[in-house]
């Protein structure tokens, strides 16, 4: 590819991503000049990135999917959501998380510069129309949250959960990688469109196929946490800083979404019955179970939020199973609603924490009514949420995938999710019961957060009520953005 | 001549130690970082093995986008190693279960 | 102007005033507002019910509040639908609901979180309101997780006792399995028939073409659902346990309102019952029952309120009962009967802890009838209605019950009619064992508390006084009729048609045998009950052990749940950080244990191992598929 083949649409088509680069250089580098108590700066710099990266990606925003870079890269509606979420969903970590790494005198230009890298990542991922790009992309986003994992360098915990996710993480790339391997022999391209359309002239259960298609699921259902590929979630949500937790668990699902549908549904779309069905299944069941079940047991919140994050990864990837448009866009939808509240779940750890304490045992919530009745109520309605009870946004996520799987005529796994949804809604209430019922064990008032920080996590619980009261747009949205 | 399925299985059973090595080491981290290696390293004998095949040189350039990222990988995990040690002492995988549950 | 709209939303209006307002402004303005929006709601229904009798006996108002969400082709709409059935539930709601915010008014005169107990109470009817006025399923399924989140609030409102909080966490996890039954029935029903609008899924199951879907199964689901809400075995077991909120919530959620949205959930849904005999069948056998059951229970029960919460269960049993054999009216017709001299007995027994200072166990109870002569002739007056004697309220619904248990072609049968004449009976028996021993009876109380012996407030009294009124002449109001053009009466076998008088005045000499025997048992107090228990000791520790239904429970469901969770997925290695947080040693013992627990083996190798189980289960899928 010499330099004169780049065309405009080109460079139109990664304009975000490109702004989003030199954006982040600059931080880089200028984070190097600041003395800590200028750090702001680089906050304030980060922030005015992704808003420019979000608008430039709604200007651009392609209403037609456009394939560009020789067929490597892709705009279409879907990345141009994608991509805008993962912004919001970014810009509130870094708010949420501000104050938390300022009081630990943490604040250092990483958190921000690996935090806009992983942005890139995700990027990347919901753009990426080939095998090479969609692996630069996972890499990309992997290699930042392990630094940032460890980026508290003072905390034993955080760094065994970086190396355990390091090992982990890099295992799944390996599989990914071995899948995408064999892939490329027995389709002979790399590009997914090519791909999709060899798989499609080839023979039902062929055998190279389905070898290859095996490592990608491995890759795929470790990405997104789901069991039992999910052994690093709990450790990793528990040992690493909150905000990074709070960031761990936005942007990157949305980026596995993204992997799980350019690679499952749009390269190997034609094998999803014949091929793939049957072990996302698998994997989503256990998901389902496991992580409802063992949340019950848990006493630290951070852990009981990664086990709830694997049920809800089991509810995504129900969607995503039944293959058809109306069940990626019931994915779309839960894995969007499930940012929404898991960032306002983890926001409220940060708030509940001071200096020198960590709120992040069930215990901290105790009697948080007494303390603050508002912010209790803010929680109270994303737990609600998480436990999918109407008229919270997370009853109708619920509803819509388990609408999906009804559809593709599979009765036991509704009964089987609604029955689990079930299990799961008593680690939420417990939250709840201790909130109301339980005497504060500390009765100070609450000192975590700014004013800006405690506006947005305020809206971030309304948000959880008010796109539960008017599901029809985002849903509407989410359907018209998968072809 | 080496045919093709000679040059997968190699990288079969090199993927295969990778994750064997992974899996049984009980004592290094270090270890563990080096069989990652190898597996990467598996996968490029088979992106180069079909390419080959294949008469397609795309293979062969998303070796080189392996190996920087694999040099990267690397370089991240080395340095939280370091973080690990200089906190624990230790980079002993027995030690590593402070959390659990 | 949007007059069911403004029913449900008075009650909300009342719920934000005095939980955001109300700590600062004051009692009287929480007692005006949570006293003035319900009774403002009862007026609003009143003109309701005025509009819908001019519009003709099969009539509805339908109101769309606002449209929820779209969905592909299907609308779901917040719409409020008014007929008959709604009509006689809201009045219940609104009327009765409003008579015990008064009562309130007295009865937690001197709590500190007055406030927050009209909040919950407002918030309560809200939800119960939006349950019987939905139009959709799914609007009645957001009140029914709304009450029951509700009674949960109220249940363990004195939350500084954990035996209560522990109460309130039953109640609500009991509900949520029955809610499991709910939400699946909706789903299929959803599925099968593309709406959830209910007077839409009755037209659909009375139309010449069956739909794709068994109406057993969907009724199953549904009475599932509605048994967890109304405490039917088996999951009764948190209704008496219930009893540990303030007496004026055991009246009004507990007894009148809230255990009753079951029974109208299926009355609602009769479309689906009457084509599913299946379903019906299970109705009416695990109503009877429970009745059953439950009065024998109440024999020997000796906190006041734990004898009415039994006779609650049981009479929500007959209520259950007359579903399952076809007479939803009749039903309904209890329901409402119910709502009067239930509500009047548990405010007459919250008036009796008042006056004696919190005490609620009949054994040291006795004689009060001369001290607090109003509450005493209320408490007689619904005793009697709930017993059966004519011409008080329950009397007419009760008697419509068994005959109908009896003699209709929907299931009717000798065996229903005699578990529910024993019902029946025993009903008559403990509820004058309560009032004898509680009222009539040499006092047991110690000196004290004697002293200390006085009328409730003229808030209280008056209404009982109205209650007790409305015991007395609620069952000349032919409900069952009123309800034909909806909810028609099922056919009666020929065989029978001539008998129906005969069997009232078995019904009546059932009601005075019992009268009878507990005059006899406890004219003079406790000595000839406790000679009979005495007779019969193992008999008697079953019935007071509540069959160990609880304890049950706790052995088949909670421990193997919680032992799977426990060891299965955790291993032992945990046992250490639970029990440390447990006994609240917080932070610093956590720290302290993982440290010791790093003496044990590395856990990323089991991680490894686990994915790598998972690929080799992948590879195994693809070699048998390949």
């Amino acid at each position: 590819m010499n330099p004169a083949s780049i065309t405009r649409l080109d460079l139109v088509l990664a304009t975000p991503e490109m702004f989003l680069l030199a954006a982040t250089c600059v931080i880089l580098l200028g984070d190097l000049f600041l003395r800590d108590r200028d750090r702001w700066i680089t906050f304030v710099l980060s922030l005015l990135t992704l808003a420019g990266v979000g608008w430039i990606t709604a200007a651009t925003g392609f209403t037609e999917r456009t394939v560009g870079w020789h067929g490597t890269y892709v705009a279409d509606p879907l990345s141009t959501l994608l991509k805008i979420v993962a912004c919001g969903a970014v810009a509130v970590a870094f708010l949420y998380g501000h104050g938390y790494l300022q009081e630990r005198r943490i604040l250092k230009g990483e958190y921000y510069v690996l935090g806009l890298f992983a942005l890139l990542g995700v990027m990347v991922l919901a753009s990426a129309n080939s095998l090479v790009t969609l692996y630069l992309g996972v890499e990309l986003l992997a290699l930042s949250l392990y630094a940032l994992v460890a980026f508290n360098r003072d905390s034993g915990v955080a760094a065994e959960a970086a190396i355990k996710y390091f090992v982990l993480g890099s295992i799944a790339s390996g599989a990914l990688l071995y899948g995408m391997s064999i892939l490329y022999g027995v389709t002979g391209s790399l590009e997914l469109g090519v791909i999709s359309n060899a798989a499609l002239q080839m023979p039902a259960g062929q055998i190279g196929l389905l070898f290859g298609l095996a490592f990608i699921v491995v890759g795929v259902a470790f990405k997104f946490g789901a069991v039992p590929f999910h052994a690093w979630v709990p450790d990793v949500y528990h040992g690493a800083p909150t905000p990074v937790t709070l960031f761990l668990a936005a942007a990157p699902k949305l980026g596995s979404f993204a992997l799980a549908f350019r690679l499952l549904a749009e390269g190997l779309g034609a094998v999803h019955a014949t091929g793939w069905q049957d072990m996302i299944t698998m994997v989503a069941v256990l998901s389902i179970i496991v992580g409802n079940v063992v949340a019950i047991a848990q006493t630290n919140i951070k852990r009981m939020l990664a086990y709830s994050t694997i049920s809800h990864v089991g509810f995504i990837l129900l969607g995503i199973l039944a293959g058809t448009s109306q069940g990626y866009a019931a994915a779309l939808y839960y894995t969007i609603t499930y940012v929404i509240m898991s960032v306002g779940g983890f926001g409220m750890i940060i708030l509940l924490s001071r200096k020198g304490f960590e709120a992040d045992s069930l215990e901290d919530f105790k009697g948080l009514n007494a303390r603050s009745p508002w912010f209790a109520a803010v929680m109270l309605m994303l737990m609600f949420s998480m436990a999918g009870v109407p008229p919270f946004v997370g009853f109708w996520a619920k509803l819509v995938v388990i609408q999906a799987v009804l559809d593709i005529g599979s009765l036991w796994l509704a009964i089987l999710a609604v029955a689990l949804s079930v299990v799961g809604a008593y680690y939420y209430l417990r939250v709840v019961k201790l909130m109301y019922f339980d005497e504060p064990t500390d009765k100070a008032a609450l000192q975590g957060g700014g004013g800006a920080m405690r506006f947005v996590l305020s809206l971030n619980g309304l948000a959880v009520l008010a796109l539960g009261l008017y599901p029809g747009l985002l849903l509407a949205l989410c359907a018209r953005v998968i072809p | 001549m080496i045919p093709l399925s000679h040059v997968l299985l190699l990288s079969g059973i090199l993927f295969s130690l990778a994750v064997a090595g992974i899996f049984i080491n009980r004592k290094n981290v270090l270890l563990l970082l080096m069989c990652i290696e190898l597996m990467l390293l598996s996968v490029n004998f088979n992106f180069i093995a079909f390419s080959h095949h294949l008469g397609d040189l795309a293979g062969q350039v998303f070796v080189f986008f392996i190996l920087t990222v694999a040099a990267a990988e690397s370089a991240i995990g080395l340095a939280i190693l370091v973080v690990l040690f200089r906190e624990r002492r230790s980079i002993n995988v027995e030690d590593l279960d402070a959390m659990r549950g | 102007m949007n007059l069911l709209t403004v029913i449900v939303l008075l009650p909300l209006a009342g719920f934000l005033l005095n939980g955001l307002l109300g700590r600062r402004l004051g009692r009287t303005f929480v007692s005006v507002v949570g006293c003035g929006l319900p009774v403002l709601a009862f007026l609003a229904t009143v003109k309701a019910v005025l509009l819908l009798q001019a519009a003709g006996p099969d009539a509805a108002l339908l109101e769309v509040a606002y449209r929820w969400a779209s969905f592909g082709a299907q609308g779901f709409d917040v719409a409020f639908y008014f007929d008959r059935l709604t009509a006689v539930m809201t009045l219940i709601i609104t009327g009765v609901g409003s008579l015990i915010h008064v009562y309130s008014t007295g009865y937690m005169k001197d709590d500190p979180s007055y406030a927050r107990y009209f909040a919950y109470l407002n918030l309560f009817l809200f939800f119960m309101l939006t349950l019987v006025l939905g139009r959709s399923l799914l609007v009645c399924f957001v009140g029914w997780e709304g009450v029951g989140l509700a009674s949960y609030l109220l249940i363990g409102f004195w939350f500084e006792d954990p035996a209560k909080a522990a109460a309130g966490k039953k109640a609500f996890i009991t509900n949520r399995v029955g809610d499991a039954g709910f939400l699946l029935g909706l789903f299929l029903l959803y599925w099968a028939l593309g709406t959830v609008n209910m007077d839409e899924i009755n037209a659909a199951f009375a139309a010449p073409v069956a739909p794709a879907v068994s109406a057993s199964l969907v009724g199953v689901l549904l009475f599932i659902g509605a048994t967890g809400k109304s405490a039917q075995i088996p999951l009764h077991v948190w209704l008496p346990d219930a009893m540990a909120g303030p007496t004026p919530v055991s009246a009004l959620i507990h007894a009148a309102t809230m255990v009753t949205a079951g029974v109208y959930l299926v009355a609602r849904l009769h479309g689906i019952y009457e084509h599913a005999p299946e379903a019906s069948q299970v109705v009416a056998v695990i109503g009877v029952l429970t009745a059953f059951f439950a009065a024998t229970i109440a024999l020997v029960q000796t906190d006041i309120k734990k004898v009415l919460a039994y006779s609650t269960v049981s009479q929500l049993g007959l209520m259950f009962l007359a579903l399952g054999v076809g007479a939803y009216g009749v039903a309904v017709f209890h329901v409402y009967t119910h709502a009067f001299f239930k509500a009047c007995l548990f405010l007459g027994a919250g008036s009796v802890i008042h006056a004696l200072g919190g005490e609620q166990d009949i054994r040291k109870m006795g004689g009060l009838w001369r001290k607090i002569p109003v509450t005493f002739f209320t408490f007689a007056i619904a005793t009697a209605a709930i017993a059966g004697i004519p011409p008080l309220a329950g009397f007419f619904s009760k008697d419509e019950i068994l005959w109908f248990a009896l003699a209709s072609e929907h299931g009717g049968s000798p065996i229903l009619w005699v578990l529910g004449s024993a019902t029946s009976l025993m009903t008559s028996f403990y509820m004058f064992r309560l009032l004898w021993l509680t009222f009539l009876t040499p006092s047991r109380m110690s000196h004290d508390t004697e002293h200390h012996v006085h009328e409730s407030p003229l808030s209280m009294t008056g209404v009982l006084i109205v209650l007790a009124v409305l015991s007395a002449i609620g069952g000349f109001f032919e409900l069952p009729h009123f309800l034909e053009p909806l909810l028609p009466m099922p056919a009666v076998l020929e065989s029978l048609e001539h008998y129906e008088h005969t069997f009232v005045f078995v019904a009546v000499a059932v009601a005075l045998l019992g009268l009878a025997a507990a005059t006899f048992m406890y004219r003079r107090g406790l000595a000839r009950g406790e000679a009979l228990a005495a007779r019969f000791p193992r008999l008697h520790r079953v019935l007071g052990g509540k069959y160990y239904i609880d304890e049950l429970f706790e052995a088949v469901l909670y421990r193997p749940l919680h032992w799977i969770s426990d060891r299965v997925f955790l291993g032992l290695g945990d046992r250490l950080l639970i029990d440390g947080s447990l006994h609240g040693l917080a932070a610093l013992t956590r720290r302290a244990s993982g440290r010791l627990s790093r003496v044990q083996t590395g856990q990323l190798q089991w991680y490894v191992a686990m994915a790598v189980v998972g690929v080799v289960g992948c590879l195994v899928w693809v070699w048998r598929h390949g």
